[in-house]
């Protein structure tokens, strides 16, 4: 009981050392705010696509314009990382690398691809 | 996430969904990477070939109820005040709707008018 009242009360958040696993859901939860944040402009986009062939032409522009290199890596980055930990949040959800030690390998793994992979599109698609 | 029944049926859903987007956004990525599209005769007559169609469809239809579970669990998590919390909801699910309503909008005129 009296450790529980000193754990409620510590304050040293510094002094927390953040969990690798913690790290990969909370940017699984960021990525996914801003793929919902995308969304509007993904769906005008798409309209905007299928309007006939200069709206075509327009959204195509728009995916090439000035910023597009470093968007479409935020934007590959956000899917990729989502994508990945969500898959990974499926496997242990069936009881796939629930023990520490491979959860946390596979943590880092999501971590470190993600913006790997999102470089690499970015970079063929730029 | 987990409180009353209605949480574990959102769980649920959550996970459904988040299959289907990732099977879909898979096989698309794949699909667009091995088969690029050539112009915009090319991208209407593939969305409007009927399984294409339906699939893109019900991806637009999954991922406006993923995205609600997910912006849902993070506005409950970090919004206590009720009025801030109602209007984000309302916001999210404004935007949802309207997004998924401009997308099959533009999707179903590709069906009955493309593809000849």
């Amino acid at each position: 009981m009296e450790q529980d009242v000193h754990r409620l009360k510590y304050r040293e958040l510094p002094g927390i050392r953040f969990p690798v696993p913690a790290v990969t859901s909370i940017l699984h939860r960021l990525a996914g705010v801003v793929l919902f944040l995308a969304i509007p402009f993904l769906a005008w986009l798409f309209r905007l696509s299928l309007a006939g062939p200069d709206g075509f032409a327009r959204a195509q522009a728009w995916l090439q314009g000035p910023l597009h290199g470093l968007l479409l890596f935020a934007a590959a980055w956000a899917l990729l990382h989502h994508l990945l930990a969500g898959l990974r949040f499926l496997a242990i959800d069936l009881g796939l690398g629930v023990a520490r030690q491979p959860a946390r390998r596979t943590a880092w793994l999501v971590n470190v691809v993600a913006p790997l992979l999102a470089l690499l599109v970015a970079g063929v698609w730029g | 996430m987990s409180r009353k029944p209605s949480g574990l049926r959102a769980w649920l859903w959550q996970r459904l969904t988040a299959v289907y987007l990732a099977l879909f956004l898979v096989t698309t990525a794949a699909a667009l990477w091995l088969h690029p599209v050539t112009g915009f005769a090319d991208w209407q007559a593939r969305l409007a070939g009927p399984w294409t169609g339906a699939a893109a469809g019900l991806f637009g239809l999954a991922l406006a109820l993923h995205a609600w579970v997910g912006m849902r669990d993070v506005i409950l998590d970090y919004v206590h005040r009720l009025w801030l919390r109602v209007l984000l909801l309302a916001a999210v699910a404004a935007v949802l709707a309207g997004s998924l309503f401009w997308m099959l909008a533009a999707l179903l005129p590709a069906g009955l008018t493309g593809g000849s």
